[in-house]
């Protein structure tokens, strides 16, 4: 059999929050008690969905024009860069988003807090990413909602992203935040991230981006696990 | 600012959330194959956690080699090869009860590491609210027993009784995997 030297993909458990976190109540019985197995990268881990376009409709972009109306809510724009942690854009690979409405009420049956759903809003939406890694979305900024974690909580507003990469190593599903919001301190989603890696789930505002008495803009750039540099787990 | 970076660090993970079905679910999610496809199987189970409920908001995603362990993956050591109807990929939110079920075909062996040959599997994500990253297990068939005894992964792991739960069992419909999060048959769970 032919030698084909293959390299795996960097293993980045410091910019993750851990599995058990108190502080997340949910966590308390989903979080596996035995130490997780080391398994090496093989072609199963090194290759992946590569979904493409074949699974976007015209409008999955822009959250506005989904329906009949526009929805409620402040108009922006997200766009960014996927990249790998090697520096190099990640092209062609499917962003999915899903998030709340203005009012901070998601259209889903287990939702039912009592701010108004949007008739001109679902809160989902698909791209591909171009040939430079670059996706944008038009949506409508979400809000914050409460939740029973603890007494008075509330999510910061955020947009659930899944990116898939190009190989099973790559998969992530994050969530994108807003600067400066006051509700960090008492989030843990938030909070159960490392100090120093809590920042790359936060978007910047982009006057750049910005399109004049139409919308806002907000950039996020999100960086998925790049390959080792040195061959690992060579077949040969 | 990250852009101007060489070497970005890597984007946290954080929980799908109790409204994933919203992004996540696709009609046809669960169809690695077209439903009328002969050779096709379901692949089913429960999602369980620490207390044996079953979790009803939980996402299960595959990905695979075809029969004959092949990926439609450039990076495929024979290069790609799209097998028509074939996606390799596949989800499933879970229901009301904790299940999900997945339509495909039983993978091929793929060649692993050090010129070793890996069992027929597929790679499993779990994605649930409570879940701030990933869990990644696999799925090998019981009906593989003289694969699975060479398989450099399975044989990686010491105890059997934690080896048994990599282990579908075949049924009727297919093969049947449960997920068990946390517990004493807790699932072994991978560090990807």
């Amino acid at each position: 059999m032919s030698s084909s030297p293959t390299t795996g993909y960097v293993r980045d458990h410091a910019s993750h929050p851990p599995l058990d976190y108190p502080g997340y109540r949910s966590t308390t019985l989903r979080h596996p008690t035995r130490p997780l197995v080391h398994l090496p990268h093989t072609f199963t881990e090194l290759t992946g969905p590569l979904l493409g376009d074949r699974r976007l409709g015209e409008r999955d972009h822009d959250l506005t024009c989904q329906h009949e109306g526009e929805p409620q809510g402040q108009r922006i724009i997200v766009h960014g860069q996927v990249r790998d942690s090697g520096g190099a854009p990640v092209p062609h690979t499917l962003v999915e988003i899903w998030q709340a409405n203005a009012g901070g009420r998601y259209r889903h049956a287990n939702d039912n807090w009592p701010s108004p759903l949007d008739p001109n809003f679902t809160g989902v939406g698909r791209t591909v990413t171009d040939a430079a890694g670059r996706y944008r979305f038009v949506t409508i900024r979400p809000g914050a909602y409460p939740w029973r974690n603890h007494h008075n909580a509330w999510r910061p507003a955020h947009i659930h992203f899944s990116l898939f990469g190009r190989a099973f190593t790559q998969r992530l599903v994050t969530q994108m935040y807003f600067p400066a919001d006051p509700l960090f301190d008492q989030d843990p989603m938030w909070n159960s991230v490392p100090v120093d890696a809590r920042e790359r789930m936060l978007a910047r505002f982009d006057a750049q981006a910005t399109e004049p008495e139409w919308a806002l803009a907000y950039e996020w750039d999100i960086v998925l696990r790049g390959r080792e540099a040195t061959p690992f787990e060579s077949d040969t | 600012m990250t852009q101007a970076d060489a070497k970005p660090a890597t984007t946290p993970a954080q929980t799908v959330g109790p409204y994933l079905h919203l992004g996540l679910s696709w009609p046809d999610g669960p169809l690695v194959v077209p439903e009328d496809d002969p050779q096709g199987v379901w692949i089913h189970g429960t999602l369980y956690d620490g207390a044996r409920h079953p979790i009803t908001d939980g996402l299960v995603e595959t990905w695979q080699a075809d029969p004959e362990g092949r990926f439609d993956h450039p990076d495929d050591p024979h290069g790609a090869l799209s097998r028509a109807g074939f996606r390799g990929f596949g989800r499933c939110c879970t229901d009301a009860q904790g299940r999900y079920a997945i339509r495909t075909l039983v993978p091929g062996a793929v060649r692993g590491p050090q010129a070793t040959m890996q069992a027929p599997h597929i790679d499993v994500s779990v994605f649930a609210r409570g879940l701030l990253h990933r869990l990644v297990t696999r799925i090998y068939f019981s009906d593989q027993i003289a694969a699975n005894t060479r398989d450099p992964v399975l044989t990686s792991i010491g105890d059997p009784a934690a080896r048994a739960t990599l282990i579908a069992d075949a049924d009727s419909y297919g093969y049947r995997f449960d997920i068990r999060v946390q517990g004493p048959d807790e699932t072994v769970f991978f560090d990807v």
